[in-house]
């Protein structure tokens, strides 16, 4: 029990991976013991995950569950984990939804069974460690791992043109990636190291000596780091991958993909970004306009493509685009407001758009097409599907009392201490969001059955029930009492938002009348 | 009691004897399989395979016997200093038989098929050896072009070695012609060296250039002293063409762009196991040769020729990935892509501090197993009625065999550089010396080059996982093609999931 209690990270990151292994082993012959085996890995996964929660010491600054030993000596690299509040938030995220996703696959895989499950619990333990890992090398190397597992499930299971999707996902990222791979030597080699002792690839020292860089310097990494996450994200002109992508892949891979895959890109933002951005001047106000314009570009671009799309799915890829423009909008705020917006909102959109993938599955597994046109009247004959889909909806388009409500709010909030006009455009994004996800909805649900195909379509059945409850139950929670979530991320965002942009207490300091002053500052 | 000659024997072996003893037992087991194949019948022709197997094993053991001397005194010379056995060589020595012994395993089933089981081959295999061992043992000039031209020989032999096969022929006959021609370009740098500095001991040689070169400098500090007789320029005019012919005449032979066009027809036409053998031993033993050379000879003069060598750098990183982007042909693609890790390579030695020097040690060896283990699952592929070279060929390997499609993966991965693999590992080091030197523009050049390399690799990748299976018939893997191939997954592996031991070996070979 010691031994769980002190390697929990190290747990919850191979017990997916011992999964794969074990499925490896079993014949493949045998697809109804890997069905069932690979559910079990993934609950197991989620399980072993729940203890991160519960022994979860609030408002301690370093990073909690740390372990640390040498495992490159001779270049400094060592296996180090550790996680704080928002990495925390983002591990549960992926135990979650791997679990969901794997559920959700039990009919819709019919071959390569063994191989399906295999790749699924590899690209769970890729995904835990880029979030928990803290040492630069370790990173890159679950960063780059995770492609390959990625790469497989869209190629080997996705829909026509996946061969495409597949190589261009990997492609895409990989050249962000190796750019990245640069950056993190550049760090390394110019960090201030003691004459004779080894260089180290440690996060937090690396990024402590950054703050020492020269600007110019600071800004070149910034840049390198800039690319792998962009495209990760992925920012508006680096978007072109993902509609392929998520289109292609088959269910259980697009949830992955929209759900956490793009999360490694704005973690990667929260954590190596801010602490690269040069000090207060021109590179530095130039770098937050770029990255700012990109993300309103992407807001309001992404819902336009929405509105023309004839599938549902490539119609749902695109409003990640928008919805993660939010995302880096308000990281790029640097208020408090804008990040700890930003980062409920990713699980938001972990949760919604997992969900939403979800739901195109289930119309597809029934009729083997995403057309929009192909349906209609579905609220008919699938009443309670009809009542989710909606309720998953309104979560996406941000309905107060239901999750994505608090995280747009919160970011537009954040983004609104900072500039008016930034927050005047994401709102356009909002109402855009309502409008595509509502006429989809109309679209698809509403009227009378267009089709006669359509007219007999079975309902949801308990199976698949049991991945979309959860997942409105956690839109209802978060929507209805997100302070659990909030104290979670306020110490880690204070930490960063007072590091990166010492100014802002100031200014609040300032603004507020001198007798509030105390107070208020204590509640931030 | 006194022999006579036991006693000179072992006196012999105490002396000059003990520096050579690797590459002398590798001869004595070549000649003994020249003998006794004689007596074998085609059944026993396997023994042939053994025989050459336990001469690697000897001479390894030898090789690692040695480095126990050399740890005491730094190095052991021997022959009039003409010879060296240095921690330089026991790493290259070490690295050219395991390639040695790979090629051995994989040919017995190979030369089965094509019903070709002379005995010369693994005698050849045995020689080629043995003038590698002595391309990174030479310190001496005349041993250097010795050791190369055994080297060669064997191989113009081993490439035409399928005497009924048109393409085996003319591959053979394109190499012969432009290694004979290579070689001469390398003979008339080294007769420059000598006219230049009286002798042929390449440290003798590098302390003359050395000198001259400190001479030159001081010339052009003071322009009163320059004379007709002492013009700074005639005077740098003969180092510079000897550096010019040694190097192309070396660039030939690594095949680096634009010496490289022998390279994807050799490969192509060459028995699979020799084109294994050229792409991995060959390669690697040239760059001994050529790092000995850079190193030590023209060490002196470093800024003078690293522009060189970045150009030609980058135009093998350059040619090498975008001609593999269209190869259909998976040896032809795979000569394309060995151009571009010596691209890789020859970075490192423009950067040329020690975490470079480490990184081309690592590369060399992540290269090995890597390669070898690609080619290896081409000659597995290699059944009675498919030659298994073309990308179609490939189609649903993962249904027919998937361990052969797992084990494919991985080399992919490994060549293209993703972790954690020993071919991540070997860039890994490539690209921080390049940053520690200053060199980001090449870095940059360096890291991007990995994304079309991925995409072609990941063309033989999708024809092995995705397509589905045509007529061809599930592969037989021997034991020997297994053993061979648990060799170098296991390498390839290893170098990149924990990479101590192996970056501790680099660094003493090279990186101090």
């Amino acid at each position: 029990m010691d031994f769980f209690a002190n390697h929990i990270l190290s747990v919850v990151l191979f017990t997916p991976l011992a999964g794969a292994i074990l499925l490896l082993l079993v014949p493949r012959e045998m697809e109804l013991t890997h069905r069932i085996g690979g559910n079990i890995f993934g609950m197991l996964g989620f399980l072993v995950s729940l203890p991160l929660v519960f022994w979860w010491k609030p408002g301690l600054e370093q990073f909690s569950f740390p372990e640390n030993v040498p495992w490159i000596p001779s270049i400094g690299a060592r296996y180090h984990l550790g996680i704080d509040g928002i990495s925390l938030l983002l591990v549960m995220l992926t135990t979650f939804l791997g679990m969901i996703a794997i559920l959700s696959s039990w009919s819709a895989i019919h071959q390569r069974t063994k191989e399906y499950y295999i790749l699924l619990l590899l690209l769970q333990t890729g995904m835990i460690g880029v979030f928990v890992a803290l040492d630069f090398f370790l990173f890159y190397v679950f960063w780059e791992v995770m492609l390959v597992p990625m790469y497989f499930l869209i190629g080997a299971w996705g829909s026509d043109r996946r061969l495409y999707a597949a190589i261009k996902f990997f492609l895409y990222t990989l050249a962000g990636s190796v750019v990245m791979l640069l950056a993190i030597l550049a760090l390394y080699f110019y960090a201030p190291v003691a004459p004779g002792a080894t260089r180290t690839f440690d996060v937090p020292t690396l990024l402590a000596a950054a703050q020492h860089f020269s600007d110019p310097l600071k800004v070149w990494l910034f840049w390198g780091f800039f690319f792998a996450f962009a495209i990760k994200v992925p920012m508006f002109p680096f978007h072109t991958w993902l509609p392929d992508a998520h289109t292609e892949a088959p269910t259980a891979g697009s949830v992955i993909l929209a759900g956490v895959l793009l999360k490694m890109g704005t973690y990667g933002f929260i954590r190596f970004s801010l602490p690269l951005l040069p000090a207060d001047g021109a590179m530095r106000s130039n770098i937050i306009k770029i990255v700012i314009v990109l993300s309103l570009i992407g807001i309001v671009y992404g819902a336009l493509v929405c509105l023309m799309q004839k599938d549902m799915k490539r119609l749902i890829a695109y409003s990640s685009v928008s919805h993660l423009g939010f995302c880096t909008l308000g990281i790029f705020a640097l208020t408090p407001n804008g990040l700890a917006g930003s980062v409920l909102q990713q699980i938001n959109h972990g949760i919604s758009t997992g969900a939403l993938f979800l739901i195109v599955g289930v119309l597809y597994e029934r009729r083997h097409t995403r057309l929009i046109s192909e349906f209609g009247g579905l609220a008919t004959p699938m009443p309670n599907f009809a009542a989710i889909y909606l309720i998953i909806s309104l979560s996406s388009l941000g309905m107060p009392l239901l999750n994505g409500f608090i995280g747009e709010f919160t970011i537009l909030q954040g983004a609104f201490q900072v500039s008016k006009a930034w927050a005047a455009w994401g709102t356009l994004g909002v109402i855009l969001g309502a409008a595509y996800l509502l006429w989809l909805y109309q679209r698809v649900m509403f009227g009378p059955v267009t089709l006669p195909v359509n007219e007999h379509l079975p309902d949801l059945n308990l199976r698949e029930m049991a991945t979309l409850v959860p997942l409105v139950f956690m839109a209802f929670w978060i929507g209805i009492y997100p302070k659990p979530f909030f104290s979670l991320i306020e110490k880690p965002v204070q930490k960063i938002v007072e590091q990166v942009n010492p100014n802002f207490y100031q200014m609040e300091r300032a603004k507020l009348p001198p007798a509030v002053v105390p107070a208020a500052v204590e509640a931030k | 009691m006194h022999i006579p000659f036991l006693s000179a024997l072992t006196d012999y072996l105490q002396g000059d004897g003990a520096v050579i003893l690797p590459e002398v037992e590798l001869t004595l087991f070549g000649l003994g399989i020249l003998l006794i194949d004689f007596t074998l019948g085609v059944k026993e022709r396997y023994l042939n395979a053994g025989l050459a197997l336990a001469g690697t094993a000897f001479s390894a053991y030898t090789v690692w016997k040695l480095r126990v001397p050399v740890g005491a005194n730094g190095s052991l010379l021997g022959f009039h200093d003409s010879v060296i056995v240095d921690p330089f060589f026991l790493f290259f020595a070490g690295l050219f038989l395991a390639a040695t012994a790979l090629v051995i395993l994989l040919s017995v089933k190979f030369l089965e098929i094509e019903q070709e089981q002379e005995g010369e081959y693994y005698a050849l295999l045995l020689f080629a050896c043995v003038g590698m061992m002595f391309m990174a043992s030479g310190f001496d000039l005349i041993v250097m072009f010795l050791g190369l031209e055994t080297m060669a020989l064997s191989f113009y032999v081993l490439t035409g070695f399928l005497r009924r096969e048109k393409r085996s022929n003319e591959a053979s006959l394109k190499y012969v012609l432009l290694g004979a021609f290579s070689s001469g370009i390398l003979a008339y740098g080294f007769s420059l060296l000598y006219g230049l500095s009286d002798s042929t001991n390449i440290d003798t040689i590098g302390e003359m250039l050395g000198q001259r070169n400190a001479f030159i400098t001081s010339l052009l500090h003071n322009p009163q002293s320059v004379t007709p007789a002492f013009d700074p320029f005639l005077l740098q005019l003969l180092p510079v063409l000897a550096f010019v012919f040694v190097a192309v005449g070396l660039f030939f032979k690594i095949a680096a762009v634009p010496f490289h066009q022998w390279a994807p027809d050799v490969y192509e036409g060459a028995p699979t196991p020799v084109t294994m053998f050229v792409s991995v031993a060959s390669k690697t033993a040239s760059f001994a040769l050529l790092l000995r050379l850079f190193l030590v000879v023209f060490g002196a003069t470093r800024v003078n020729w690293m522009y060189l060598v970045a150009g030609i750098a980058v135009a093998s990183l350059t040619w090498g990935n975008l001609a593999a982007l269209t190869q259909t042909n998976v040896k032809r693609l795979l000569a394309y892509s060995s151009i571009s890790h010596v691209g890789y390579v020859l970075l490192g030695l423009v950067a040329g501090n020690k975490t470079a020097m480490t990184g081309i040690a690592y590369y060399l060896l992540a290269y090995i197993f890597m390669t070898a283990g690609a080619f290896a699952i081409l000659i597995v592929l290699r059944q009675k009625g498919l030659i298994g070279e073309e990308l179609e060929d490939l189609n649903g390997l993962y249904q027919r065999s998937p361990a052969s499609a797992l084990l494919l993966l991985i080399f992919m991965l490994s060549l293209a550089g993703i972790p954690p693999t020993a071919g991540f590992m070997g860039k890994y080091f490539i690209f921080l010396s390049l940053i520690e030197t200053k060199h980001p523009v090449l870095a940059v050049f360096a890291v991007l080059y990995i994304v079309p390399a991925l995409y072609y690799y990941f063309r033989i990748v999708v024809h092995a996982w995705l397509k589905a299976p045509g007529e061809a018939p599930r592969p037989v893997m021997s034991n020997a093609q297994a053993v061979a191939l648990s060799v170098a997954a296991f390498v390839t592996l290893a170098a990149g999931l924990y990479p101590e031991p192996f970056t501790r070996l680099a660094q003493y070979a090279l990186g101090r």
